[in-house]
């Protein structure tokens, strides 16, 4: 029995990393073909990205149960910060994907810290007020980087919140430059490397979800008194999954930030943190699986309707509800359920008569 | 006669009524407990020390506070006056998960279960500090992960064993008959280790046979684990049969301690659950 439920979260995951590896696989193969469009392929990083969003939003939101509204804030410091450092690592780090991956990593720990440090005084706050304070620190997060200066001449690095302590020599060149953004971005972010940071995302937030740290994170949203009573440490458990969220949704940002030659601030605001948001509540709160498809889905469709102008925010709304009654009707849920329960029977038979 | 930890001063004036346990140091010692919500003195001038292998009572009238004296035990409530020490250990301004460690569980009135979770899971978050796995090792799998998590599946399957509740392992806790929940409770709390564990009101929705069966078990813990058991109960067989000391309150105040015997023969008890005799 022991063995059987190890199996059930065995093969959820499972299905998970397939699903996502086989979509993969198709696009990869289909891009490279030459069968996908230049605007279908522009799409796929971004996807990735996203979803590693969703997927480390929805550990905060559906797992813990905390309303976090500043994604987009940590997404940000991720995308500068690795602009930063994979310009100035060009000349020490030859390889591309090794100076991306790098820029993800150091991305990702900045990220990673500023959760650690805005959690300090946030992880104290309950429900709204945690929601209005991240929120908050979303829009400070993205001010504090649209007046960001940093560039490089030959007497180093420099870095100033205004243009009057920026003073570059000759030959100098910003990196990012105020409210311009960063501009002449090398783009260094593949469609691979996007895969690996999915798989990555998946493989931190799945297995921390299925650990005795995953168990003490559910036992608190479950019933926090009683998780105190049997010595779980409330507060710190709510800042583990806080600075693991941040330090992935860093990581996704230094993607999505080396996809573009030229990026703005603005671009991590409010409305890029609610539809994160969108993408985990309609997959489902919790649903890590639903996080990854709602992202994809939800990010293509409005992109694609590009051409439809006017119409495409109403479609949007339509696409909105049916992913809603799709994935929260009880109907559709006990169809989903039904069917699943016939496949995983087809699935025992055959490993029955396999065995004998 | 016992000795503390060094930083604390002790009066050892207590006298410990399981023969094995004089000479101890008591597991809970508490002293002039008291704690006042607004102008209402919820408990006052509690006293009581329990041996490391007693199975003490705490019995009274409809909101006397009992159930706030288990707060205040478990850090939950801050008391107005007085100590809680725990192991000898005074558990003043710790918070909650702190003072589980010192060695004190705990069941509650309104069943608190992680009811969305499976009833081994439960168990196993409550083996949560004991699972000896750092956060790296969980998050990319290392080989102590499997060592860790092999062993707490083994054990928290004992302890379900051992309270009969092994076959509803694999149930989600929250649909668990009442009777089962009660018991679930319990084997959480000892999947912390603990050196006391403070019921409230576990044969609450019991039937006959289960309570039965809640007695026998309820001194099998103590016999296994070797622990003290200190229970709020209303069920008055309950009480009498398993408990060798029982504490009386009415008012937030004791108002007798002693055997079931003399518990049940003295005249202020009597008075608090019948009320001023006359109609006897
Ligand atoms: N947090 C609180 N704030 C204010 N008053 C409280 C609080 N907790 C308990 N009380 C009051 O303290 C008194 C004792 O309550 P308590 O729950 O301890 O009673 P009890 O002995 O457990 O009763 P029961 O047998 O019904 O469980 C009651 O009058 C209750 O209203
Ligand atoms: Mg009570």
């Amino acid at each position: 029995m022991k063995k059987l439920l190890k199996n059930k979260t065995f093969l959820a995951n499972s299905r998970i990393y397939l699903t996502v590896i086989v979509a993969f696989l198709v696009m990869f193969s289909l891009s490279n073909a030459g069968i996908l469009s230049s605007s279908w392929k522009g799409y796929l990083v971004p996807i990735c990205a996203y979803i590693s969003l969703a997927v480390s939003l929805n550990l905060l939101v559906g797992i813990c149960g905390e309303l976090s509204l500043g994604h987009a804030g940590f997404m940000g410091i991720g995308a500068f910060s690795g602009i930063i450092f994979a310009a100035l690592l060009k000349d020490v780090v030859v390889s591309d994907t090794l100076r991306l991956l790098l820029a993800m990593v150091g991305g990702g720990l900045l990220a990673g810290i500023v959760g650690f440090l805005i959690g300090i005084p946030v992880l104290r706050l309950r429900g709204d007020y945690l929601a209005i304070v991240t929120l908050a620190f979303g829009e400070i997060m993205k001010n504090i980087i649209g007046n960001l200066y940093a560039g490089v001449d030959e007497n180093g690095f420099h870095m100033a919140i205004t243009t009057s302590k920026m003073a570059l020599g000759e030959g100098g060149k910003y990196i990012i430059n105020g409210p311009m953004g960063a501009t002449g971005v090398q783009k260094l972010a593949t469609f691979p490397m996007g895969f690996l940071l999915v798989l990555f995302t998946l493989f931190v937030v799945l297995n921390l979800i299925n650990s005795k740290e995953g168990r003490a994170i559910k036992a608190v949203r479950d019933n926090r008194i009683a998780a105190e009573s049997v010595g779980i440490n409330v507060t710190a458990f709510r800042m583990k999954a806080f600075v693991v969220s941040a330090f992935l949704a860093g990581m996704a940002g230094v993607l999505f930030g080396l996809n573009y030659s030229s990026i703005t601030a603005t671009k991590f605001n409010f409305n890029t943190s609610i539809n994160i948001l969108v993408f985990v509540v309609l997959g489902g709160m919790g649903n890590i699986l639903g996080s990854v498809i709602s992202a994809t889905i939800l990010y293509v469709l409005p992109e694609a309707m590009r051409s439809l102008e006017d119409y495409r925010m109403i479609l949007y709304a339509v696409v909105l509800i049916l992913v809603m009654l799709f994935t929260w009707s009880p109907k559709v849920k006990e169809i989903v359920s039904v069917i699943s329960a016939k496949l995983s029977g087809i699935f025992k038979k055959k490993e029955v008569e396999t065995n004998g | 006669m016992a000795d503390y930890p060094k930083n604390v001063v002790q009066v050892p004036t207590f006298n410990l009524f399981r023969e094995q346990d004089a000479g101890k140091l008591p597991v809970l010692d508490v002293r002039n407990l008291g704690i006042d919500f607004g102008g209402l003195t919820a408990v006052d001038s509690f006293n009581i020390t329990i041996g490391p292998t007693e199975i003490a009572g705490l019995i009274g009238p409809n909101g006397a506070g009992k159930t706030t004296i288990f707060n205040l035990l478990t850090g939950v409530y801050q008391p107005t006056r007085g100590s809680v020490l725990v192991n000898g250990i005074d558990i003043k301004g710790m918070p909650v998960h702190k003072v589980n460690k010192l060695g004190i569980a705990r069941t509650f009135q309104n069943i608190r279960l992680f009811s969305e979770m499976t009833a081994l899971d439960n168990v196993k978050v409550g083996m949560h500090n004991e699972i000896k796995c750092s956060f790296l090792s969980s998050l990319l799998r290392l080989p102590g992960y499997y060592h860790a998590e092999a062993a707490a599946n083994l054990k928290a399957m004992e302890l379900l064993e051992f309270m009969g509740l092994a076959d509803v392992a694999d149930q989600k806790a929250g649909s668990l008959p009442y009777g089962v929940q009660r018991r679930l409770e319990i084997v959480r709390a000892l999947a912390t280790n603990p050196s006391i564990i403070l019921l409230d009101e576990p044969a609450a929705g019991m039937n006959p046979s289960e309570t039965a069966e809640l007695m026998h078990q309820i001194r099998r813990i103590r016999d296994t684990f070797h622990i003290a058991i200190f229970l709020i109960e209303h069920d008055m067989n309950l009480v009498m049969n398993v408990c060798e000391t029982i504490a009386v309150v009415n008012y937030g105040k004791i108002i007798c301690k002693g055997t079931p015997e003399q518990v049940r023969q003295n005249p202020a008890v009597i008075e608090a659950y019948l009320g001023k005799e006359d109609n006897d």
